[in-house]
Formats: C-alpha cells, structure tokens, sequence
C-alpha cells in the first residue's frame, strides 16, 4: 500500500466508511435497480421523476458541499455561489445547444434558435469549441475557478472578510443576473438555454439516460465528496480551521491567508460548477434565474440545516432541504417560504451546529448518562 | 495607502554591526494624531534576551506590531538580519523570515486541539499547495512532543485548545514558538495570569531558550524583569528614555518620574 | 408621433392652404376680438349644409372668428357631437343614456334635454376633421390658456408654414404672457430664415440661437446644407447659432444626467439612510432592511386607503402626511421585534444575523404577500406633488422627484441632528464606542440597541412611503433596493453618515452618466463591478474611519 492508498483510507474513520459504502450502494445500486429492473406496477418500483428529482439533489448537495468548504471551514461565507453553479450549467447547456443542431425550430445548422431570432448570422467567440463535450465540461470548472480566482484575489488580498465579503460576493451574483438577463450576452437572455435534445447522443428524454445521469451525479458526489474530505482533513485544512478561528493569528505564523482562502476558494467554485453542469441535463434548461440572490443564500441555510464545518452534514442538509421544498411546494406554494424564512431564523437561533450538532449532543448526553449510570451500578 | 517615502533622508545602514539582528531607526506611527511611536531607536543584537518595559500606552505593542508587518510605521526604517527591510515585507513574509511572536491576549485556535495548534506552528515549508499534500515526519512529531513536554501539555495533548485554563494557553503560545524556531522571538506580556509557581518557571524557560534565540520580552511585572536579568529598555509616549542593566534602570530619575511621578 | 402629424397635415394641404388664405385675409382685421354674437350665429348657420365645400367653407370662416368657443364649437365639431336641434339652431350635444344633453352653441348655456328625434347631426368626413385640426391649431394660439397657447405655438413651428406667418404676427402683438411671446418669436424667426430680407434672415438666425431646441438645430443645419441660404455672413451667422445651440444642449444633456443622477441618488439615499443606521453604527447586518421600506410603502398604501373612505375628498391629498409616522412607526415596531425576537441573541455573529434576518424577510414578503396580493398596489401622487417643472431647454423633472430629493436630504439632517443632539443619540454613541463604559455608566445598553435599530428601521420606513411614490409597491418593493443600499453603505464608508450621502449621490450620478453610453442595465453592472473593485482598493469605503479602533 502506497502513501496515497493509506492516505485514502484515513480520510473517514471505519464507521465512517462503512456509512459512506451504505449509502454509495443504495444511491448507485438499489435505487437504478428499483427503477429499472422493478416493474412499474410493484410498489417497491422507484419513478423515473423520483429518481431525477433525487439526481437534482444530489447535485444540489455538491453545492453545498463547495460551500461547506470555504463556509464551514475558512469561515468566508459566499452569498454568490449560485455564479459558480449557473456558470457550470451554462456550459453544459451551450454544449447541449450545440448538439440540438438543425433540429431546432428555425433549423439553423449552427446557430441556436435564439441567435436566429435575434437576427445574429454567425456564433459568437465565446460560444467556439462547445460543441465539443470534453471542452464543454473543462470549461465547466475553468470559467467558475477563473471568476473564483480573480474575484477571490481582489477580496482576500486587500483582507476583505465576514460580512463584507458576504455583501460583495451577493452583489457579484447580481451584476451576474442583470448581465444574463441581456439579450446582446448571447446566452439566450430571459429564457435562457433549453429544448435540449441529447447529450454525447444519448436521448436525453429517454428514462434510461435519466437513471444514467442520476448515476454519475452519485457518483460525482462521492468523488466531490472525498476530495473535500482530503482538503479538510490535511493540513491545510487546520490552517483553513486556523483562518476562521483566528485569521490574523495565522499570518504571524507564516501561512499565507490570502492564498489558502484563494485556493479552497477557487477549488469550491470549481466543484459549484461541477454540480451545476450535471444538473442542467436532469432540469432541462439553465437560465438567469440560478443567479437571483435568493437562491444563493438558500445554499446557506442547506449547510447550516445539516451543519456546517461538517461535510456529511452539508450534503445531508441539501437534501432534506430541498426534501422539504419539494413536499410543502406541491402541499401549498404559499408554505414553503414562510417554512424556509422559519427555518433561516430557528436554524442559526437554536442550532448553530445543525442537524449533525442535534445528532452529536445527543449521542454525548447519552454516553454521558450511560457512564454515569454505569457508576452508580458500581458504587451501589 | 503608500507609506511616505522616507529613505533619502536616513543615512546608509553601513553603520550596523554585524551581531544585529534587528535595528530600529527613526519609527514613527501615530493613529489619528496619536503619536503611538515617536521617533522610536532600539537595537537588538543576535542572542541577546532584551526586556522592554513602560507605563500603558508607551509603545511597546505598537512597536511589536511594526517588526511583525501588522503596522506601517510612518517613518523610520526597520532592519533584520541581514538588512532586510521589514516595513516592505507583510505579516506572512516576516514570520517566514524568523520572527515569531506571542500576543498580549493568547491566541490559540481554540477548534484545534493542541497537539495540531503546534503542528501548524511547527518550523515546515508553508505553502500552500506543500501545505496540501504534506504529511507530517516522525522526526516533526518528536519535535512536537518535545515541545509538549517543555510547556507541560503532554497531557493535554488531543484536548481542543479552547478548554485550556488561561495559564496553559500562555503556555501553548511559548510552545508554539518554540517549534516556530524563529531567530527572533518577541513576547508581549508572556507571564501574564500566571500564577506565582508558572512565572517562576517560565522565567527559567526563557533563560533556556535564550542560549539558542533572540528575545525581546515585554513586561509589566518589574520582579519577572529582574529575574530575567537581562538589558531592559524603558518606553515612554513613543520613545525609548532609558536603557542598562536593571540596576542603571531603577535609580534612572527619568525612569522613577515616568512610574512614579504620576 | 410628430412623424404622423406631419404626414396628416400634408394630407390636408389642398384644403389646409384655402383655411390658411382666409386666416390670411382676415389676419389684417383683429383676431379674437369677441366676436359678435350675430357674426357668430350666421357662420355657425353656415354648417347646416348638406355640401362639403360649403361645410369647408363655413369651417373656415368660423376659425377667423378666432374666439374660445369657436374652438369648442370645431372641436364638437370633429367629434360629431354637433347638431341642428329642431328649430333649426346649431347646439352641441353629449348622449347620456336614451337623452342627449344639449348646450347652446354659441353661449355654451345649457338647454333642456332632447330625444334623438329632435336633433339631426351635422356630419364631418376626414377631410373635414383635418382641415377642422389645421383651424383649430392656430385657433389655439388665441386660446385664453397660456399652455395651450405655447402648445399651439410649439405644433405650428415643428411644421413650419410661410402662411402661417402673419398669424404669428398677430399673435405675438397681443400677447401678454413672455413665455408664450417668447416662444411665438421662435415661430416668426423660423418662418423669416426664408425672408426674401437679409436683414430679417440674419436677425431671425439671432433669435434662434437663444433656443436650445434640437429640432430648430437641425432645421438650421437643413438650411445649411440644402444652400438655401446663399449670404455668406448668414452662413456664418447659421453655424455660429448652431454651435450656441450645440453648447447649451451640451450642458443641458449634463445639466439632466446630473438632475436624473441627483434624483436616483436621493432615492439610493433613501433605501440606505436606515441601513446606515442597523449597519454602520450597530455593525448588524439587516437583511431584512428592503422589508422595512416594503412596509412602509404598504403602509402609506392602508392610509391612502382610509383616507378614500374615510376623509373628505378635498383632504385626500394629505394622506401622505398622515402616512408619514405610520410609515415610521409600522417599521420602527417590526424593527424592535426582530431586534428584541432575534438579533439580540446574535450580537457578535454578523454571519448568522445575515441569515436569520433574511428569512425574517422571506417571512415578511409571504406575509404581505398572502395579505395584499402579489400585485402591485396603486398608490396615488397627491395633487400637490404631481406634475413637472421645465428647468430649462426640455429639462424636466416631475416634481413628485424634486420631493423625494428634498425629503430625502430632510430625513438625512433630521437624522444628524438627532444623533448629534439628542439625549438618546448621546446614549446611542456611547454604546457603540464602548459598551461595557457606557453600560458601567447606567446606559440601558439593551434597550438603546432596540431603540437603534427602531429607529434604523423606522427611517427605512419612512422611505418606503417616500419610495411608494415612484415606484410599484408590491411585496418585492424590498428586494428590489437591497443589494443598492448595502453598496451605497459600503461604499460611502460604514459608520459614516456623511458617507452614505456622498455614496449615494455619486453612485446615482455615475449611474445616470453611463446610462447614455452602456444602456440602463450595463450601465448597472459597470457601476457594481466598480464598486466590488473599488471595495478592494478601499475595504473600508470612500468615508473611513481610520486608526486603531477601525483595526481588526
């Protein structure tokens, strides 16, 4: 066994991986093998539209996951990854653009329908080299990791922390919209990219190609999820520990602040933007709407619903959210955002730590009692 | 935000003897007409253990603040080792030269237990990427446990740094210095809410750790000073107005009028 | 628009020209004199004719009547509202249900109502209608309303007709009012540019130089390039009056990006006075803030409502005034819950406070929401702040914008005053100097953090009502202002005051300088991306507070 083997293995204690494969089953093998191989009459048959609404989550906890590391654990709370995500899922669509070719309404071999319409007669620079699917997902992470890398640049080098940040990287996010929303950025403006066809020729409307891309977004997952867990748990991941508890402190140690935040910060975006190219194809359309800041803090609140500065409890915290989201949406629409305001307020009121804090404080209370009562067993 | 520029009016550094470590010429910082540095000189030689005393407000921790690169002094020119301009230099860049230092109020990353606290302090390449990718040495952790062993933590090894009583985090800051192992250290108030039996051995510590560092030690407590038996400067509004042995020191007039006159 | 109307007056040129001829010919007599009734009564007679040229003819001669009612009568005219009532006379009529209501023609006295068996319509084609709007047109510049005479004036110079000319004359000879002579000059100088007289040529361009009118620019600049104009030195007279009009238009432009900068400014001003307040001296981050204007706005929405119900018509218009500390006290109370209910258990967390006060705006917006509807709600302009004033050369700016440039900087100094006097603003400075000093000094710290952020809050109410006047009031009022008034406080320097006023008005200025060039919503970006850059440079803003006490 190599150093990197052994290195892998310490990443989560035995518990922990033992977890980890439990769940990795379940979501890779249990859940496809219910919806393909189960008939549909069965009651254990799991729908198509379940398991593609279960995909979106999983890209939603990637998401979260991105923001856990640079939130839970460098303490810099972005209120703009929704850029990073939307900048992902719009190289995805510009890809899946691409492949619609002559079978969009105006038929235009190369042009999406849009441009047709907007009287434009060639592709613009920037929209060469997608419809290439290689390209396309490179460009997926290089676009989020180079707008990380710049805004992330200007912000920790001139010490732009907390709050500040947080209303910065929100007004980035804004400017983002607004921009999108143009017409002349030839990204389809309002309406954004959608119509998709297929993806590397695979229907994507086929349930096949559905179960497939739910698949590799549980996969990715668990990729994404793994690397998060190597950054937190090396070294940098007690400097970026230090960082939050105590940034200035770390500089007089001799760690650059300015470029552990630029790295885990930019590493995020890329992830963000990992997440966002796999859930365009599950939803079908991509537009300026994954910009608005509302639903950029909504990614807040994920990671603090199952706990930040936990990864576990990021991703956990994205799925039971948006869990939620979905049940109180089809129940009444009206509920859902006095529920999500409830829950921004109750969260950081009365569980700063999360479900995963609720979890742990209670496993301890009864290790505690336990022990206690074990005492007295003795004493008596 | 560019400081002025100073230099052409300040005479070559050809005048440095070699055995300085850190010079000071000329520092002047004021906060919003505050005068915290007043024309401040001081020079440290290598191996020597300095004491800096004065009333509050004299300019010890601003000075502190300006050899560490949180402060830009307005004036003056500030030199390390081999004439390397520290007031160009940020906080990051200075301690990686060799200077450590070790706050008023300690300051541990409270989240971190401190067996980690000294492996993030601990003398390694800091960069980032290294930072990444690098375990830690069987030779780093028996420097670590060392360490342990020189402040007394050996027990408190795997315990969040947070739950330490006040004194052992005092402790902790020295340690992590020690693994720091900066050429210079500066200690701002190191024995302060330490009980009798701590000052006394941390004064043995510092005797220790002198025959191999330069320290400069900022302190009120005037019977720890003495016990450190060492040069002392006496700060007042920004200037330095005394500097001898303890003895010289205590029958200075200007020295008993500073402490004693108000 | 003006395209159109030009191209209908041409279409009406044949019989346009005949009803100029007679304006002409009765130019010499004078004009709007009243008439005598009985010179009135025969041409109006004169309608009653089943031919058109008669019609035409009769038309004609009723506009060198030239008296208001004239104008009323060819207007009801064109509007086939004009009939001959059984006993033969002329009357204008309005159908109000089965009856026709009935004035006298002539003297606009009412008359008892008729069945439509009594009347018969006198009736217009096109043709008519347009020869009726070429008379009628210059009828107007003898109307007894200033601003219709100028309207007039204004029509009759964007087509430009030789004809016209003595009717200009005329006009301007009897007229009172300097605005409207003013403007009547304009005409004439338009007209003699094509004087056969030099010196008339040369005195007109004069006149026309003092304009600051893109249209007579460019009619100037016609004359120029057609080479209508062959004397030399009213060549040099033309392009040294085109260059005249060029600067001030030039200034003008600047003058109203400056004025509509100004006016943007005050409304940022206003969204981000009580932020100022909650973030620059409490350092709490209020997502909640753009709901405190929202419920302001709904605020003055409810009182409007009352007053419609309630209050006397004529007393409408004060509603807004009586909003005014609803609007405060609304915001202030909903301020001293969230602050008592939430954010005190916060104090030292500025993150959580982030996001607990954003879902106490989720909560906000659904609440108005299920209450008033997702729509926008009208909340009326009262008389006395509607309209515009013309500052100069087509600067204009509708005066419910001049209040809200008045009041915000009111709010502002009304604010200052109270912080810099106030026993509680003493209070409140000391707690955010020094807590625990002023705590040790009796100060209820607790309390004058809710009376803070009360006040924080009630101001941003306050220009929620401000704001209801220009903009939708609806539940996302709120959002719509947030990331603008966090910017202007950043920007302008937290804790600053004098910050969040310069802030806001160069950020609305530059806004309204760069519209021109980039487009509104480009123009909206460049400015945000400056202000994130401009952030990097300055973290802590234009107005900083410097020293220790602003370090970390």
């Amino acid at each position: 066994m190599g150093p990197l083997s052994s290195r892998l293995f310490a990443l989560e204690s035995r518990r922990g991986w033992t977890v980890f494969m439990g769940l990795a089953a379940v979501l890779m093998v249990v859940v496809p093998v219910l919806n393909l191989a189960v008939p549909e009459n069965s009651w254990l048959h799991v729908p198509t539209f379940w398991v593609t609404t279960l995909g979106k989550f999983l890209c939603f906890a990637m998401l979260a996951l991105a923001l856990d590391l640079i939130w839970g654990y460098a303490g810099i709370l972005s209120l703009g990854h929704g850029a990073f995500f939307g900048l992902g899922g719009y190289a995805m669509g510009m890809y899946l653009m691409r492949q619609i070719g002559e079978r969009s309404v105006y038929g235009h071999p190369e042009l999406p329908d849009f441009m047709v319409f907007l009287n434009w007669k060639e592709l613009p620079w920037y929209w060469y080299g997608f419809d290439s699917f290689a390209f396309a997902m490179l460009m997926a992470m290089l676009v989020p990791g180079a707008l990380a890398f710049v805004f992330g640049w200007l912000a920790f080098r001139s010490r732009i922390t907390g709050v500040y940040f947080s209303i910065i990287s929100q007004a980035m996010v804004f400017a983002m919209m607004l921009a999108f929303f143009r017409n002349e950025m030839g990204f389809g403006g309002n309406n954004g990219l959608t119509d998709f066809k297929d993806l590397l020729g695979f229907d994507l409307s086929a349930s096949t190609t559905k179960v497939g891309l739910y698949v590799i977004s549980a996969l990715m997952l668990g990729l994404v999820y793994l690397l998060c867990r190597y950054v937190v748990t090396s070294k940098l991941g007690r400097v970026l520990i230090a960082v939050r508890d105590a940034e200035s402190r770390v500089r007089f140690l001799g760690y650059s602040v300015t470029r552990a935040k630029l790295f885990v910060f930019t590493l995020s975006a890329v992830l963000a933007g990992i997440a966002g190219a796999l859930y365009v194809p599950q939803v079908g359309i991509i537009n300026p709407g994954e910009f608005t800041p509302a639903k950029s803090i909504e990614v807040a609140i994920w990671v603090a619903v199952g706990g930040r500065g936990t990864l576990f409890g990021a991703a956990a915290g994205a799925v039971a959210v948006n869990g939620a989201k979905s049940l109180l949406t089809g129940i009444a629409p009206e509920i859902w955002l006095f529920f999500l305001g409830a829950l921004f307020i109750l969260v950081t009121l009365l569980m700063p730590r999360g479900l995963v804090g609720v979890v742990r404080q209670w496993r301890e209370r009864r290790a505690i009692s336990k022990a206690s009562h074990s005492d007295s067993h003795v004493s008596a | 935000m560019s400081l002025p520029d100073s230099s052409p009016a300040l005479p070559e550094p050809h005048h440095i003897a070699p055995e300085t470590l850190l010079y000071l010429d000329g520092v002047s910082v004021s906060f919003d007409g505050f005068q915290a540095l007043n024309s401040l000189s001081l020079i440290i030689d290598r191996g020597e253990m300095r004491a800096i005393i004065g009333p509050n407000g004299a300019g010890k921790t601003t000075m502190m603040d300006v050899v560490t690169g949180r402060t830009r002094p307005d004036h003056g020119e500030v030199l390390f080792a081999d004439r390397i301009d520290l007031t160009a230099l940020n906080e990051t860049e200075i301690a990686n030269l060799g200077i450590g230092r070790k706050f008023q109020k300690p300051t541990v990353f409270e989240n971190l237990t401190v067996f980690e606290n000294l492996s993030l302090a601990l003398k390694a390449d800091r960069r980032i990427l290294t930072v990444l990718f690098s375990g830690i040495s069987v030779e780093q952790t028996e420097r670590i446990e060392q360490a342990l062993e020189t402040t007394r933590l050996t027990a408190q090894r795997d315990r969040a740094a947070g739950s330490l009583s006040h004194g052992q985090k005092q402790w902790l800051e020295i340690g992590m210095l020690l693994v720091q192992e900066p050429d210079l250290m500066l200690l701002d108030e190191p024995v302060a809410g330490m009980t009798d039996a701590e000052t006394e051995q941390t004064v043995g510590l510092l005797h220790e750790i002198s025959r191999t560092h330069s320290l400069v030690v900022v302190e009120h407590d005037m019977n720890f000073v003495r016990d450190l038996d060492c040069r002392i400067t006496v700060l007042d509004e920004g200037q330095v107005i005394a500097e001898g042995p303890m003895d010289a020191i205590q029958s200075d007039p200007r020295v008993i009028e500073v402490y004693l006159g108000r | 628009m003006i395209d159109r109307k030009s191209r209908d007056l041409s279409g009406s040129r044949i019989l346009g020209t005949a009803a100029l001829g007679a304006a002409l010919l009765f130019a010499a007599a004078p004009v709007a004199s009243e008439p005598s009734e009985a010179d009135f009564h025969a041409a109006l007679q004169a309608l009653d004719t089943k031919k058109f040229q008669q019609k035409a003819q009769a038309i004609e001669h009723l506009g060198t009547l030239g008296a208001p009612r004239v104008l009323e009568v060819l207007e009801s005219l064109a509007k086939g509202r004009l009939y001959v009532r059984k006993d033969g006379r002329i009357v204008i009529a309005e159908r109000s249900g089965k009856k026709y209501i009935i004035q006298d023609a002539i003297s606009g006295r009412p008359e008892p109502e008729a069945s439509k068996k009594e009347l018969k319509k006198i009736k217009v084609n096109n043709r008519l209608r347009r020869l009726i709007r070429g008379v009628t047109g210059q009828l107007a510049l003898f109307s007894d309303d200033p601003d219709r005479r100028i309207e007039a004036a204004d029509n009759l110079i964007k087509n430009p007709n030789p004809q016209i000319l003595p009717l200009f004359r005329q006009a301007r000879d009897r007229e009172t009012d300097d605005a409207v002579r003013a403007k009547l000059e304009v005409g004439i100088a338009v007209l003699e540019l094509e004087a056969d007289d030099p010196a008339l040529r040369l005195a007109a361009t004069a006149t026309l130089a003092e304009t600051s009118d893109p249209d007579i620019r460019s009619l100037l600049e016609r004359r120029l390039q057609t080479d209508a104009e062959p004397n030399l030195e009213i060549r040099d007279a033309l392009n040294g009056a085109i260059e005249t009009i060029d600067r001030k238009l030039w200034l003008f432009g600047i003058a109203e990006n400056l004025l509509f900068g100004i006016s943007l400014g005050s409304v940022l001003l206003l969204a981000a006075i009580g932020l100022a307040i909650t973030f620059g001296v409490m350092g709490v981050i209020n997502m909640a803030h753009g709901e405190m204007i929202m419920l302001g706005a709904y605020s003055a929405f409810m009182v409007q409502e009352i007053f419609r119900s309630v209050v006397p018509p004529e007393l409408f218009g004060f509603y807004l005034l009586a909003a005014l500390p609803v609007a405060f006290l609304v915001s202030a109370s909903m301020g001293v819950l969230i602050e008592r209910g939430v954010i005190r258990f916060l104090y030292g967390r500025p993150l959580e406070t982030l996001l607990a006060t954003w879902g106490i705006s989720l909560i906000l917006q659904q609440l108005v929401r299920s209450i008033f509807g997702a729509n926008n709600q009208e909340v009326a302009n009262p008389e006395w702040i509607s309209g515009a004033i013309e500052i100069a050369g087509g600067v204009t700016v509708t005066l419910n914008r001049l209040c809200i440039i008045l009041f915000s900087l009111a709010v502002v100094a009304a604010l200052a005053a109270f912080i810099r006097y106030s026993r509680f603003g003493l209070n409140m400075r000391a707690v955010t100097q020094n807590r625990s000093m002023a705590a040790s000094m009796g100060i209820r710290t607790g309390q004058v953090d809710a009376l803070t952020f009360a006040l924080g809050s009630g101001i941003a109410g306050v220009a929620g009502m401000a704001l209801s006047q220009i903009s939708n009031v609806s539940p996302n009022l709120g959002q719509n202002f947030i990331v603008d008034s966090f910017m202007v406080v950043v920007f302008g320097g937290v804790g600053s005051l004098w910050g969040t006023i310069v802030g806001a008005f160069s950020l609305g200025i530059v806004n309204k300088f760069l519209e021109p060039v980039s487009g509104a919503i480009l123009g909206k970006i460049v400015v945000l991306v400056f202000i994130i850059l401009f952030i990097q440079m300055r973290p802590r803003g234009l107005f900083a507070l410097k020293g220790r006490a602003a370090g970390d």
